[in-house]
């Protein structure tokens, strides 16, 4: 028998109540996310990629369907502490260290004080920024405040990692630095990774499981599982294999749109 | 010392919402010469003015001729002058601070203590119901539609009128002295206390609260890691605010009951017998306060955010 499901959605559909009139923000959406998973989602603005990891994370309430996180409600999981959500901004506290921020979520969850020494020290040599837990947000690069903040994600026994574009806002060669370094960190952790993003390579480079989803309503218009290797050099964006997956997802984006 | 330039951070720097003008006494230290300058020659120049109709009042009655020296030293130097020259005043301050004793009760001192010391109870009962409104009305949503309207209604209400009536109605329950002041410093002071602290304690941003709520954080945990320190530049400023309100309301309400001591009885008598020199020199009294109280919530200021990592 398979084990369960970490994410399972069935039906899933969630409309916005806005000024111009309701707006359906995803619609129709089933999808199971497997342990150790890293599942991208990608598409057009509008597309409710954004909205469908918030509905996983009980910060969104679905209207219709169901959701299941660890095979509980999102809620339920969002109590028990069982995801880390790394968002668009860094969104660390300028009054902090970087040392501090990390312990924030730490102090609200009531770890110990030599625990969170330890587990503050762990995660940044994770991320790569050991010997800046003193420096305050303002003295890191952009790049470097979003390490600080994915840290903070994993400072905590979460199994799973969502992901909200948190790279978006970087330039190409942060970018594939910190891509590289995710992939690293997630055969190291064995974390379940669920990661919205705009950028095709990105998706096609980091993912196990490729979610494309197209506007209007928000649903999902193809689901591609890669089979390029877990080990995955940069190079590997040059090799057919790469291509070929990065053409199906474009295809898949593209066919959403054609529906309008 | 160096010059901080606000805008030399990084990109990614949070400076507070209000620029904090730290160490640059020595830019500011020629224009702030000049125009202090400037304000003396305009003031000298307006007593002459002011007091000439006198001088030559007195001429005319005792039949002397007046020339341009002996008006000028006369408009400068006389008992009740319309307005008095900076040096009259200048040197009723040194007479009555420094040159008489502190208990004594000609002393400019002793009125400002008895001032002071009601604006800071005000000061501080005014932040304290401030405070403790504005994390109501964050928290709270019928507190935010119910009590906002009441802090913006008392504010319109002119305070001369409304001074008398909480030093009737607390003397007639038995309460005088230094409290009925603070009710009316407390009273002016409260309102930019409100307002600065529900701008502050809801300026973290969307993805802050969010975060939080990832965490399973409790309310209060938002409140005090989050809400509380996020307000700290906003706080500041407005207890600026509230020290100059605060003292404005003490001396008001010293201003009805005819009260013997403070500033604002200094205030009072002198305009009772015309003494213009003893009005200016309370006026300028009550500013060096309002300024030294100002600028020691200023350097506490400069002191917390930088602590905080939030100032240069």
């Amino acid at each position: 028998m398979r084990p369960l499901p970490v994410i399972s959605a069935k039906n899933l559909s969630l409309t916005f109540e806005t000024n111009d009139g309701p707006v359906q923000a995803l619609k129709n959406v089933s999808l199971d996310i497997e342990k150790g998973d890293f599942v991208s989602f990608i598409g057009p603005s509008g597309c409710g990629k954004t909205t469908f990891l918030r509905c996983m994370a009980d910060l969104e309430q679905p209207t219709d369907g169901a959701i299941q996180v660890n095979g509980v409600t999102p809620a339920q999981a969002r109590m028990a502490r069982a995801y880390g959500y790394v968002f668009q901004a860094a969104g660390l506290y300028p009054w902090r260290t970087i040392g501090g921020n990390i312990r924030l979520p730490l102090e609200i969850m009531g770890y110990s004080k030599a625990e969170q020494v330890s587990r503050v020290g762990r995660v940044l040599e994770l991320v790569e920024l050991a010997g800046f837990e003193r420096k305050f947000p303002w003295q890191l690069s952009g790049g470097m405040q979003q390490r600080a903040s994915i840290a903070r994600a994993l400072a905590f026994d979460a199994d799973i990692l969502l992901m909200d574009e948190p790279f978006g806002a970087l330039d190409e060669i942060v970018r594939d630095y910190l891509n590289e370094q995710l992939l690293r960190l997630w055969a190291r952790t064995g974390k379940t990774i669920a990661f919205v993003t705009h950028s095709i390579p990105e998706a096609v480079y980091l993912s196990t499981k490729i979610v494309v989803m197209s506007p209007r309503p928000g649903r999902i218009s193809d689901v591609i599982t890669s089979p390029l290797p877990k080990e995955r050099p940069l190079e590997i964006r040059e090799t057919p294999e790469f291509l070929e997956i990065a053409h199906r997802v474009r295809e898949g984006l593209r066919s959403g749109h054609r529906d309008e | 010392m160096t010059v901080a330039t606000p805008s030399s951070g990084p990109s990614g720097r949070i400076l507070g919402p209000f620029g904090s003008g730290v160490g640059d006494m020595r830019q500011s230290f020629w224009p702030v010469v000049t125009i202090l300058g400037l304000l003396l020659v305009l003031w000298y120049g307006a007593a002459i003015w002011l007091n000439a109709a006198w001088t030559y009042d007195k001429a005319t009655r005792s039949g002397a001729t007046v020339t341009a020296t002996s008006l000028v030293a006369d408009t400068w130097a006389q008992k009740k002058p319309k307005l008095p020259a900076p040096h009259q005043v200048a040197v009723e301050i040194w007479e009555t601070t420094v040159l008489k004793k502190v208990s004594s009760k000609r002393s400019l001192v002793y009125h400002s203590w008895v001032t002071l010391s009601a604006t800071l109870l005000g000061f501080g009962m005014g932040t304290l119901l401030g405070t403790l409104l504005a994390v109501g009305i964050v928290f709270n949503r019928t507190m935010d539609m119910s009590v906002m309207p009441w802090v913006i209604a008392s504010q319109t209400i002119p305070i001369l009128a409304i001074a008398p009536m909480i030093i009737v109605v607390l003397n007639a329950v038995g309460v005088s002295g230094l409290l009925p002041k603070a009710m009316i410093s407390m009273y002016l002071s409260f309102f930019p206390v409100v307002v600065g602290m529900v701008k502050g304690l809801r300026s973290p941003d969307q993805i802050q609260l969010d975060q939080m709520k990832t965490w399973y954080a409790s309310a209060s945990q938002t409140f005090w890691k989050l809400r509380l320190p996020a307000s700290m530049p906003y706080f500041f400023t407005s207890l600026k605010i509230a020290m100059a309100a605060s003292l404005v309301g003490a001396i008001v309400g010293e201003l009805p009951t005819g009260a013997v001591a403070g500033l604002g009885a200094r205030l009072l008598a002198g305009s009772y017998y015309g003494q213009t020199i003893q009005i200016w020199s309370a006026l300028i009294m009550a500013a060096a306060l309002a300024a030294a109280l100002v600028g020691i919530i200023g350097l506490v200021q400069r002191v917390t955010l930088r602590r905080m990592g939030m100032a240069s």
